[in-house]
């Protein structure tokens, strides 16, 4: 059955009333003119408390009774062939229980330094470590190639010698599958069919009244989540397999553990209750999960293999570098006319350099065509990491767009104005920049400032995209005491879908976020989505309000003979249950709950396919950056971002703003000193820390302000759309553009340490001298 | 980490007893030892614990107004010792620097001076550095970003890692060295060891000795100084350029002046041709700029690193404009 509902959508008050038709047993979505009490408001985390003080029990917290401690040995060399293991001495060494390669037969090629060889299992993890030195590995070594550009060489040392399939954990826009052609090191170049061709956007570049031409350059960030990647392994049975794991997807590994066990999924349990962080390297089960297992069985005992930060630097993935050739021009009114990019970077071992999303998806242009290369060399692997590419892309198309704009002499943000008029939602966020950021306030001429040191501001745009998973399943239990436990087994990664799922559930049963118990993390529980592509919040949310709003329903049916009326006439608020037209007449939400028949009932929402697609499908945000830039020492220094963003309706603006504050966070620690740095003769990392691989810290982050609007489609219950990736794209771009906008110079290489800002500034003195 | 005994040392005797075997190992803070133990870059059999030692941690001055350190007194509370403030400032700006106020916290002056260096070769057990017996210097030509630009032609190319040497040598600081009953006092000057005069150690201390105090000179109400270090990030960061400077002044001229540099070489470097340039001048900015430039004038930067020129001539012209009390951006 269906009913035809009246809604009020559109990007904040500008609101225009549609007619949708919605199944009966689901709640009339949120529109733009819903009056909320916790949604969208500012909901502190419901497991705050349980984090700051420690009880929240992390993957890395578990402990079993006779759990062993397992410990990989790692290869030192970036390629060789292993012909021979000897693990005599290791097996005898004191509390080893189980070895186990990882390969079960040599020879073994190793192609990066850090790759696992095999794991031991010990009681105690020193006796693990230890046992792992006295392993003897027969390396036959081989020529390496860490640096992409000599990879590239015809003289390079080949890294695969056969085609390597693309495995992608995560959506990735725009890429076609398909067999892409590998030649010694060089995968590609990929070409997306329904793109130009060069010779359309060559002639359109041709046409136009001006153009840039830049290379852009970017390393090698790691993820480095607070937490390292691992696993408790434990066989409850001898074929049931339970797992505790730090990871982005309870049901993924548990897919993978049960297909190289052959157990079936009924057997196999993953649990994350809580999760410190993955930024998109932990949605599948990683090497470690798959060793727990196999020394957990060996031993039969409970196996812990978690990381430590080194191993986390070198092999669980990173976002790959980057070379990107952009191309793009315009007409002198301002329109651009096309964008060519010929871009190529490494994910070592891996693939999935691709840098396209920005560049084809911000703005309007006639043409547009771009080649992507992945390049092999002998490093860990690139993973999925906070909107895989883009930062990369926003940071080589964002400077040119600026570029353009100076060469036109057209202001940088009315130029993004002028082209990407086709999105509402950018418009209103450009406008808003404009408005309230200190953007009218830049200077005029870049590098004008006196003084060694020079401000400038600077701004870019993001791009992501609307995914959110269908079929999951959230039931909503209300016992007979009143109480409220609301169930998926989807994890929280510390972005806050816990708080999310308590307030969506409480504002629809008209009971506080504190009344409603989360039960999450438990690939027993109800179909949830892996946390990648930003789909978790706009996945899980509508399904949340349907079983609560179920829930609410069976209430009503239980309330309305005991208020004299019938179920429709009904509404929940404040715990109570009472009459539309005379809130008088009520019962507590707890009166109610007693007259369940036996203990308890249950209600499941499942998400499905959105009532309709929406207009705009991206996500987008706008960031304007204030710098200060010593020119003498080259230290940049961020003072101020003012971030606009969107996310449909923000389920919660506190964690919302969490999300964009942590992803300007690690965008500008990406953008200023984050590099993970090989030695070009041995092909070892030399900073596997936090000592020389620099993060930002407390001191090193600016006053942030973030505005989020809201944006309502009525295209499912709730409105939700994702955030976490969509807020780090722009950052780098915008400081690049800033520290243009100081000193006159562009930075086309990150991260922007001191060496390149001073290097920059002496090769302009050089060309003006 | 291989076992080892732990010992506390209730008075000096104590430790020196303990310090009989030959691979024993004295541990203040144990923030430098504990993590090569972990890296397994020493494995000492036994460690003897010093912060249990009273008569090591004091701060007092003697009757003739020098000024005496305890060598287990904690960064922190050198950082907060209000005479080391106004009379010792660049020493207590250098301890207030490093690392983060944990470290600070446990962290003594003694360990500070005797850390070891941080190049990422020797830091590593899966190099074979020159420093820790291998047949030669990695980072010469390997990955030399952070390295040194002076001093770095005998071997080896690490830089000085203690920020507070650099205050201390700027204040011509002395040091306590005792063995067993036996003590002498030495300047912080020769306290290093160059790569060329032995690449496996950065100071004279033989095994069974302990720095026991450090004395700073009394100083006239005319000495100024100050210590700035440079760093890429503002949270906790190793410096990419730290320099001290110690001013004598008369009125406005600059009589006699100590220049020394952190993070340039494999000892404290001091720059004499700098400290020529302001003697019996007055301080500007433009004097300033001219002894950086002259201390520059000898550097010798690696593949990696010209950049590091640069920045240490900023930062040197800087703090002797800060340490002269007039500020280097007025235009
Ligand atoms: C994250 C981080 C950042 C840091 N940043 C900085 C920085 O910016 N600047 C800086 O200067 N330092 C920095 N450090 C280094 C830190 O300051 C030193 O490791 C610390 O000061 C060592 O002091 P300790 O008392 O812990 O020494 P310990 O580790 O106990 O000892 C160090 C060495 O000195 C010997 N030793 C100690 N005391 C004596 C003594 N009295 N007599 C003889 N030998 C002795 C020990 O045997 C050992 O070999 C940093 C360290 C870390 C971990």
């Amino acid at each position: 059955m269906a009913k035809q509902v009246k809604l009020n959508v559109g990007i904040e008050d500008n609101l225009e009333e549609i007619t949708l038709e919605i199944p009966e047993s689901t709640p009339r979505p949120w529109d733009g003119q819903a009056d909320l009490k916790y949604v969208s408001k500012r909901v502190p985390r419901v497991d705050g408390e349980a984090k700051t003080t420690g009880r929240a029990k992390y993957t890395f917290d578990i402990q079993l009774p006779g759990m062993l401690y397992g410990k990989f040995l790692r290869s030192q060399y970036p390629a060789a062939v292993i012909r021979k293991i000897d693990t005599s001495k290791a097996e005898n060494y004191p509390g080893v229980k189980a070895i186990i390669p990882v390969q079960e037969k040599l020879p073994m090629i190793v192609r990066f330094a850090g790759q696992e060889i095999l794991a031991v299992a010990a009681e105690t993890r020193h006796q693990a470590e230890e046992a792992v030195k006295l392993i003897d590995v027969t390396y036959d070594v081989r020529k390496f190639v860490v640096n992409k550009e000599a990879a590239m060489e015809k003289s390079a040392p080949i890294v695969f010698d056969t085609n390597v399939e693309e495995k992608s954990a995560e959506n990735k826009p725009g890429e076609e599958s398909g067999s892409i052609e590998q030649k010694s090191n060089i995968r590609g170049p990929r070409v997306t069919p329904r793109d130009g061709t060069p010779d359309k956007v060559d002639a359109a570049l041709a046409g136009s009244d001006a153009t840039v031409e830049a290379t852009f350059r970017t390393q090698v960030q790691t993820h480095s989540p607070m937490e390292t990647h691992g696993v408790v392994a434990h066989w409850t049975a001898e074929d049931k397999l339970k797992c505790y794991a730090s990871t982005q997807g309870v049901f993924h590994v548990r897919d993978e553990l049960a297909n190289t066990f052959s157990l079936p999924k009924s057997n196999v349990q993953v649990i994350t209750k809580f999760m410190g962080g993955g930024f998109g390297a932990k949605l599948s089960m990683s090497i470690a999960g798959f060793m727990a297992a196999k020394l957990a069985r060996k031993a039969n005992r409970p196996v812990r293999l978690m990381l430590d930060r080194k191993e986390e630097h070198l092999c669980v993935g990173n976002r790959p570098d980057s070379v990107q050739t952009l191309r793009i021009g315009a007409k002198k009114d301002g329109k651009l006319t096309g964008i060519k990019l010929i871009s190529y970077g490494t994910a070592g071992v891996g693939t999935g350099a691709g840098t396209s999303g920005p560049a084809r998806n911000i703005y309007q242009y006639d043409e547009f065509y771009a080649e992507e290369s992945d390049i092999f060399t002998n490093a860990g692997p690139g993973a999925a990491f906070r909107a895989p590419g883009h930062p990369q892309g926003a940071f080589a198309l964002e400077q040119a767009i600026d570029e353009l704009a100076h060469k036109l002499n057209i202001d940088p943000l009315e130029f993004r104005l002028l082209n990407t008029k086709h999105n509402d939602v950018r418009q209103v966020q450009l406008k808003i920049a404009a408005e309230k950021s200190n953007w009218k306030k830049r200077n005029p001429r870049p590098g004008a400032d006196s003084g060694p040191i020079k401000r400038g501001i600077g701004i870019a745009n993001s791009v992501w995209y609307y995914f959110y998973g269908q079929n999951f399943q959230v039931s909503t239990r209300v016992f007979s005491d009143g109480s409220v436990q609301v169930t998926n087994g989807v994890q929280d990664i510390g972005t806050g879908i816990t708080t999310v799922i308590a307030s969506v559930a409480a504002e629809e049963l008209g009971l506080k976020p504190s009344d409603i118990v989360v039960s999450i993390g438990d690939s027993e529980y109800g179909f949830g989505p892996s946390s990648g592509g930003s789909v978790t919040t706009g996945g899980i949310s509508p399904a949340v309000r349907d079983s609560a709003y179920l829930a609410k329903m069976r209430m009503f049916e239980i309330a309305a003979p005991l208020l004299e009326t019938t179920p429709e006439n009904l509404v929940a608020a404040d715990g109570k249950i009472f009459l539309k037209t005379d809130p008088a007449k009520n019962l507590s939400w707890n009166d109610v709950a007693k007259k369940i028949p036996g203990d308890n009932f249950i209600t499941i929402g499942e998400r499905k396919q959105d009532y309709f697609q929406p207009k705009i499908r991206t996500i987008h945000g706008v960031h304007v950056i204030e710098v200060a830039v010593d020119t003498e020492t080259g230290v940049v220094k961020p003072e101020r971002v003012f971030a606009v963003h969107d996310c449909g309706r923000s389920m919660n603006l506190l964690t919302t703003e969490s999300q964009i504050n942590g992803g300007i966070i690690q965008g500008l620690s990406y953008a200023l000193y984050e590099d993970r740095l090989l030695d070009r003769n041995t092909g070892i990392m030399v900073n596997p820390n936090f000592e020389y691989y620099k993060i930002a810290g407390s001191m090193d982050i600016p006053e942030i302000k973030s505005v989020i609007l809201n944006v309502s489609y009525g295209h499912n219950s709730t409105g939700a759309i994702g955030i976490g990736e969509p807020a780090t794209v722009a950052t780098a771009g915008a400081l690049a553009n800033a520290i243009y906008n100081a000193i006159g110079v562009r930075l086309r290489e990150l991260p922007m340490t001191p060496d390149k800002v001073l290097r920059a500034l002496e090769m302009r003195k050089g060309a003006e001298s | 980490m291989k076992k080892f005994e732990y010992g506390m040392a209730k008075n000096l005797a104590g430790a020196f007893e303990f310090l009989k075997e030959s691979e024993a190992k004295i541990k203040a803070g144990g923030i430098d030892l504990l993590d090569l133990m972990k890296e397994g870059l020493e494995s000492p059999t036994r460690l003897v614990n010093i912060r249990t030692v009273p008569e090591l941690s004091f701060i007092k001055k003697d009757e003739k107004g020098n000024l005496h350190i305890g060598a287990t007194t904690t960064l922190a509370e050198i950082a907060a010792h209000s005479e080391i403030q106004t009379r010792y400032r660049a020493l207590a700006q250098a301890a207030k620097a490093v690392a983060t106020p944990q470290i600070r916290n446990v962290a003594t002056v003694g360990g500070n001076l005797c850390q070891r260096p941080r190049c990422w070769y020797f830091r590593s057990a899966d190099f074979n550095c020159l420093r820790n017996g291998g047949d030669h210097c990695l980072a010469d030509e390997g990955e030399n970003k952070y390295h040194a630009i002076f001093g770095n032609q005998d071997g080896c190319v690490v830089v000085h890692p203690s920020g507070t040497a650099v205050a201390l040598m700027a204040l011509d600081a002395k040091l306590v060295i005792a063995r067993k009953k036996e003590s002498r006092e030495i300047h912080i000057a020769d306290f290093w060891v160059t790569p060329e005069d032995d690449v496996t150690r950065e100071n004279i201390l033989k095994h069974d000795e302990i720095l026991t105090e450090i004395i700073l000179p009394a100083t006239e109400k005319s000495t100024t100084s100050y210590y700035f270090k440079q760093k890429e990030k503002q949270s906790f960061d190793w410096p990419i350029a730290d320099v001290a400077v110690v001013l004598e002044m008369n009125g406005k001229k600059c009589t006699a002046s100590k220049i020394v540099l952190g993070s340039a070489a494999p000892v404290p470097w001091r720059i004499e041709k700098a400290e020529q340039v302001l003697k019996d001048k007055q301080i500007s900015v433009t004097l300033a700029r001219q002894a950086a430039a002259a201390a520059m004038v000898d550097a010798n930067p690696l593949s990696q690193n010209a950049y590091k020129v640069p920045v240490f001539s900023a930062v040197i012209y800087r703090t002797i404009c800060w340490a002269a009390g007039i500020d280097p951006f007025a235009a």
